[in-house]
């Protein structure tokens, strides 16, 4: 599946994630992921989709394809070559903290 | 003083219009991380002339009736200052006419393609940052104050546009010819900036505005080396544009303000 | 380890309601469910951007545009969310809008209808952020991480749309007459609309029982439906506006409100592409993607000519 994709959506500007310290936080944490031409632009673009520019905050930006991720099945020692296709990104990785709603 | 109102409408009102103008991107930008960048941009504006109307506002309410009554030539304006009502931000941005309006041309031209409205923001933003930076030691408190502030995003607005000049011009063959087309038309329109209208003279000797003579050099060589940088050439002089600063406006800015104030206009009167 | 063993580990984790991660092996049909479904929710929130689009320009006051625009602007960010939630499905953002571009994927009805007077900025924060709300709060525990963080996400913006519409009208219906009557109108034109967001009814609603074990989903459609309506009427009550349905009245015996019959054949048409604004719409998301071509190509080869330029200046030093 993955294959065909990228030979037809090679102009796709890549993927880009995203991780913030908050002012006030400890650690940078995932915040999410966007798509960038270029460092510089991942760097904009997340201030602007995910801190709406709040000062104070320190922001990572990598690149998705050069992250590599543990695989959940070496645990329990199963392994599919398949499932290294299956992963694209590893996105959101915080967990949901808090929920408000109307 | 009636030149430092004067003023602080030109500032608000160029903050709208170009909000305006950027405003209309939302939603229709070339890649959704764009589109919010936009409209970051445009609130960023927006808030600016929020807080310039509101010290406008004040200003015109402390008139004496007698010059209130002539301070504005539209007849909406008018009938609120004949009812004895204090305006407001919404009052100065709905009801004045076009011919009440201080913005620079540069800012009512249309945004046509991706090209023309990054030029258009490249060379506001590198005039409104050295001017801010300037503006901020008003004595005016309010206007520094509100300087200050507007400086913060007026540093990341010019990031963005530089950025977006540079990539344009440096990026493929249609993409440099369509900034090359969009400097050749809105070159013309950068004049303006950096020419000092009556009241802005008035406010400058008085240490209130920014001489502009003090940004005019930092304006062309921030915009020489982006230009260099993107592979462009920066135009010769020629012919500028003027008349937006008095009221003198193009035909872009009645078909704003026709959208703008719709609502107020044909609803006169209530609250929204 | 056999196919049949990673399903029972699969559901092992559904009934224990672990969340199942990008990398975590997935049945085929739970995949492509999650895909069709969150790149239809992206494609909402993006063409939603629209209607609401078209009154940035015209908002009545600047505290009403900047409102406004931060508001169309945080549904941008829900569709940028929520495609890269499904891009973590093996699929590429401009798969999807390709997929939205020809057609052949969905987006929520609601915004194929037009947004004609201020009064609909009210209506559709109060009725159309509300149903998408009470739509999404049950997916912030979806089974499925990425789209179950992104949910979590959304709904922490919501919080301010509805709200904000809901003022609109309360201004509006407390203003003059000519204000009260763009509520009330708004209303008639919104109400109908925004209960069919709920999707057809329960009996004749295809893939939902697969999808309430994978907790895709939770609620069903006319559930959903009728909690909306319920808090609904309340709220209509202080606007001191009139729903649009002579049907609708309490049910002391099931503790909800009855409500008049929907009409199930507009739904279905609009669905098919007969709404009064399905091809504005499209067209209009068209454009901007075709117009914007250019600009991306620009900025990708800028951006690799940058990097041959920095690789020069590093094996020169
Ligand atoms: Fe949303
Ligand atoms: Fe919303």
């Amino acid at each position: 599946m993955s294959t065909q994709a990228e030979n037809n959506y090679q102009n796709e500007w890549p993927l880009w994630e995203v991780f913030i310290r908050s002012k006030t936080g400890l650690d940078h944490k995932h915040a999410g992921s966007l798509h960038a031409a270029d460092a510089q632009m991942a760097m904009e673009n997340a201030r602007d989709v995910y801190t709406r520019r709040m000062e104070g905050v320190s922001i990572w930006v990598v690149e998705s394809k050069n992250i590599h991720a543990s695989d959940p099945h070496e645990s329990d020692s199963m392994y599919e070559p398949a499932t290294d296709k299956i992963y694209r990104h590893p996105t959101f990785y915080d967990l949901p903290d808090e929920l408000t709603h109307m | 003083m009636k030149e430092l109102l004067k003023y602080t409408l030109q500032l608000a009102d160029n903050a709208l219009i170009l909000g305006h103008r950027i405003s209309e991107w939302c939603g229709h930008g070339p890649v959704l991380e764009q589109d919010i960048a936009l409209t970051n941009t445009a609130l960023d504006h927006l808030g600016q002339a929020r807080s310039f109307y509101q010290y406008a506002a004040e200003q015109f309410n402390a008139l004496p009736v007698s010059e209130k009554e002539h301070f504005f030539t539209s007849s909406a304006i008018q009938s609120i200052i004949k009812d004895g009502k204090q305006v407001d931000e919404d009052d100065l941005a709905y009801l004045r006419d076009g011919w009440d309006f201080r913005n620079t041309l540069l800012v009512e031209q249309p945004n046509k393609d991706w090209a023309y409205t990054i030029i258009r923001s490249f060379f506001y933003d590198v005039f409104n940052f050295f001017f801010y930076t300037e503006l901020q030691k008003s004595t005016d408190v309010t206007l520094s104050a509100i300087a200050e502030k507007s400086l913060k995003e007026v540093t990341y607005h010019l990031r963005w546009s530089s950025e977006w000049v540079i990539r344009l011009g440096d990026g493929t063959d249609e993409s440099a010819q369509r900034i090359n087309e969009a400097i050749a038309n809105r070159w013309q329109f950068t004049g303006e900036l950096l020419t000092m209208s009556e009241a802005e003279k008035a406010v400058a000797t008085s240490g209130i505005g920014v001489d502009l003579e003090k940004i005019k050099t930092l304006w062309k060589e921030r915009v020489a080396a982006v230009f260099a940088e993107a592979n462009l050439d920066v135009p010769a002089n020629g012919w500028m544009h003027q008349g937006g600063k008095e009221g003198k406006h193009s035909e872009h800015l009645g078909y704003i303000l026709a959208e703008l104030q719709f609502v107020q206009r044909a609803y006169p009167n209530m609250q929204w | 380890m056999t196919v049949h063993s990673f399903q029972e580990k699969f559901d092992e984790k559904i009934d224990r309601e672990d969340t199942i991660e990008p990398r975590d092996w997935m049945p085929d049909d739970y995949r492509k469910t999650l895909i069709r479904q969150i790149s239809q929710h992206a494609h909402s929130e993006i063409v939603g951007m629209l209607p609401e689009g078209n009154w940035i320009t015209r908002a009545p006051s600047l505290r009403r545009k900047a409102v406004l625009l931060a508001k169309v602007q945080d549904e941008g960010g829900h569709g940028l969310y929520l495609y890269s939630a499904a891009e973590t499905l093996g699929i590429t953002r401009d798969e999807m809008l390709e997929q939205l571009h020809s057609g052949k994927a969905k987006y929520s009805s609601i915004f194929n209808y037009p947004t004609t007077t201020w009064a609909d900025m009210g209506a559709i924060g109060w009725l159309v952020d509300g149903a998408a709300i009470m739509n999404q709060v049950p997916l912030c525990r979806t089974s499925y991480g990425p789209y179950a963080r992104a949910m979590v996400r959304v709904c922490k913006e919501e919080s301010f749309h509805q709200r904000q519409g809901f003022e609109i009208m309360l201004t509006l219906a407390k203003g003059t007459e000519e204000q009260k009557k763009m509520a009330q109108d708004a209303l008639d034109r919104w109400w109908w609309p925004s209960i069919m967001m709920f999707g057809p009814p329960d009996a004749e609603s295809p893939n939902s029982e697969s999808s309430m074990r994978w907790r895709i989903k939770r609620f069903s459609n006319d559930e959903l439906r009728q909690k909306f309506i319920d808090v609904t009427v309340e709220q209509t009550k202080i606007l001191g506006l009139t729903l649009p349905d002579k049907d609708l009245k309490w049910n002391e015996a099931r503790g909800h409100y009855d409500y008049g019959a929907i009409n199930w054949e507009e739904f279905w048409n609009v669905v098919k592409g007969n709404g009064p604004c399905n091809k504005e719409r499209l067209e209009t998301r068209r454009k901007a993607w075709e117009e914007g071509a250019w600009v991306r190509e620009a900025a990708l080869a800028n951006a690799k000519k940058r990097a041959e330029r920095k690789n020069k200046e590093a094996s020169a030093a």
